[in-house]
């Protein structure tokens, strides 16, 4: 296929066809409800499923059902609406089913606004819902990621009976790039052995999330915690930058990752050795690859668009093999290269420790809604 | 003397639906659960859908009314059981999808779904078990409660000023242009039951017809919550519940007039 120039939003939508989506719910929200608008002219165009649902709560239990049919099936939606998907969610994980889910992340909490923002990531990676249950969340840093990453996140659903996430921001979902789209997947005819499909010619199947038994619920958890140590184990993406020869390094992911690239690249034109660590798969998180990093670099800066939820993983990873400091813009501000490079600067000419709360070293010297 | 055993002859008068598994019933002393369950069984049955039923079960006290169907079925989160049955059926469209729902699933917390299902005319049955009661928590108030009831959380009845009127589902659902067939029925006696029955049958005949949202609405009793003997709460159905919920056919599409069971 051309590379053509693309919105994320409607990118990741098509991804998602090509990949032999067979149904999509959802219901609109912005800086998403392209995805669903797509959807609503293509799906039916290729004799597939598209409905518009009455609430996000609807559509996540409407994406429950389909699943349970064993077919490929996705939603997509905005940070306020995959709160309101959470119960569904949580159903989903206990019932072991594949799904896609697409969070395009605004600012919050509330309300919040429709600008981009990485303030789902707590909400997303460490489960919203509840019980115990571990997602896979992909973290695009481009239009052509997005599009990669879509088709990815139904391989690995399927591959591990999970959700699977693609966490991307306003920005990813709103912003065109020239990108490439893949080839037309035939759908997928089979089902797998589990599914509800009318009991014809077999025995009848059950799919349920509900586990009486305690001891049947804890081998449940049990079984959804080892599945998840194969993910970790086979799943781990990332994406690294100058890292050979780095002495300091920056760890961000989705357009955080990407506007600290540019500021990575001045830094170096400055003669800084510094390096750049995005995890594409933010769970699986790349810990043993950032594990080794902290073990021969003098200091790591993370970067987020939010007030520092991978922070508190990067700190329990790293376990104060190094000094860590953090720079985060909150409620839907981007930073700019600039504020990044300054960052930079900073662990290069301070006496960093790797002792106290690098949150609060940042408050100190932030000043909320700067550089406007 | 002749010794030997009379010469006895067996006939079989009644079998239990090969729809039904022959689980042992969770359900108290009394309870119309499983008449209810019965009835969808037989009628899966007569219809020989059985196989290409899919079910889909409620939170409350049916919870587990997976365990008595020999179908295929999911168990849904409390009141989405409209939402995942869209789901299957907009998969699965030649397959027979009904969901099992008691009051505070459907007319409570699930009210959103199961309106919009009905306003899409979505081609799903549902068998709606009205027994004016929370069963499963132990016996709080329902959107269903009688004015002056008492349940555990209206103990001194249910006083409409403060916790507002029953809600009639039937009647409000029969308003919707995707319903093909809505009516309510009662499991208090046995004419009612045969009534009850061909409605459910009606019910999935619109189905199978493509005739849109099908809803039979079910009065049933609680002997355990409502704190009476099993006689005693089928007396108090016909008494107390039949004139605040009137058995009756709210909407039939004309081509399900004429069917004869």
């Amino acid at each position: 296929m051309a590379r053509e120039l693309l919105e994320g939003n409607y990118a990741m939508a098509e991804a998602a066809v090509r990949a032999g989506v067979e149904a999509y719910f959802g219901y609109p929200i912005t800086p998403q409800t392209e995805i669903l608008e797509w959807m609503s002219q293509r799906m039916p165009e290729v004799g597939r499923v598209f409905l518009q649902a009455e609430s996000e709560v609807a559509a996540i239990n409407m994406l429950y059902g389909a699943a349970c049919t064993g077919a490929r099936v996705m939603s997509s939606s905005s940070s306020p609406g995959v709160s309101l998907m959470m119960e569904g969610l949580s159903y989903i994980a206990g019932t072991e089913l594949p799904v896609v889910l697409i969070d395009v992340v605004r600012g919050g909490p509330g309300l919040g606004n429709i600008a981009p923002s990485q303030g789902d990531y707590n909400q997303i990676v460490h489960g919203g819902g509840h019980g115990d249950y571990f997602p896979i969340v992909l973290a695009p840093a481009s239009v052509q990621e997005a599009i990669d990453l879509t088709v990815l996140a139904f391989d690995l659903a399927e591959k591990y009976r999970s959700l699977a996430f693609v966490m991307a921001d306003g920005s990813i979902g709103q912003m065109m790039e020239p990108a490439e789209l893949p080839e037309m997947r035939p759908v997928r005819k089979e089902r797998p052995d589990w599914a509800v499909t009318g009991a014809i010619g077999r025995e009848r199947r059950i799919l349920s999330s509900i586990y009486l038994n305690v001891e049947e619920e804890e081998k449940t958890n049990y079984r959804l915690l080892q599945r998840w140590y194969e993910v970790e184990k086979n799943e781990i993406r990332y994406r690294e930058y100058y890292l050979d020869d780095a002495e300091f390094v920056v760890i961000g992911f989705g357009t955080a990752g990407r506007v600290a690239l540019s500021a990575v690249r001045a830094a170096r034109a400055e003669g800084v050795k510094v390096g750049l660590l995005r995890p594409i798969t933010v769970s699986p998180f790349p810990a043993p690859q950032l594990s080794e990093l902290a073990r021969r670099v003098q200091a790591i800066l993370v970067v987020e668009m939010n007030s520092g939820q991978m922070l508190d993983d990067v700190v329990r990873i790293v376990k104060g093999a190094c000094p860590v400091e953090f720079y985060g813009r909150m409620g839907g501000v981007v930073p700019f290269p600039d504020e990044i490079l300054h960052e930079i600067r900073r662990l290069t000419g301070e006496a960093l420790s790797a002792d106290g709360d690098p949150r609060q070293r940042w408050m100190q010297r932030f000043t909320p809604g700067s550089g406007r | 003397m002749d010794t030997s055993l009379p010469t006895t002859k067996t006939q079989t008068v009644y079998l239990r639906p090969s729809a039904l598994t022959d689980a042992p019933s969770h359900y108290c002393p009394g309870c119309t659960h499983g008449v209810a369950h019965r009835l969808i069984a037989e009628v899966l049955d007569e219809m020989e859908i059985r196989e290409k039923a899919i079910g889909v079960a409620p939170v409350g006290c049916s919870v587990f009314a997976y365990n008595y169907f020999d179908t295929d079925f999911v168990e849904a989160a409390h009141g989405r059981a409209p939402a995942m049955a869209t789901g299957i059926k907009r998969l699965l469209p030649d397959r027979i999808v009904f969901t099992y729902q008691g009051d505070g699933d459907l007319a409570s917390i699930g009210m959103s779904e199961i309106m919009h299902a009905a306003g899409r005319g979505e081609n799903i049955t549902v068998i709606f078990i009205n027994n004016a009661i929370y069963g499963m928590t132990g016996g709080q108030m329902a959107p269903t409660t009688l004015p002056g009831q008492k349940t555990t959380s209206s103990p001194r009845g249910r006083d409409v000023e403060q916790m507002g009127f029953p809600i009639h589902m039937a009647e409000v659902l029969a308003k919707m242009e995707g319903a093909g067939y809505v009516v309510r029925r009662s499991l208090h006696d046995p004419k009612n039951i045969r009534l009850a029955k061909k409605a459910i049958r009606t019910a999935f005949e619109a189905q199978v017809r493509g005739l849109g949202f099908s809803m039979v609405e079910l009065l049933s009793s609680c002997p355990s919550n409502w704190a009476m003997t099993p006689a005693d709460a089928l007396k108090w159905i016909a008494e107390k519940m039949v004139p605040v919920y009137p058995l009756e056919d709210f909407k039939v599409a004309p081509t399900l007039a004429g069917l004869k069971f």
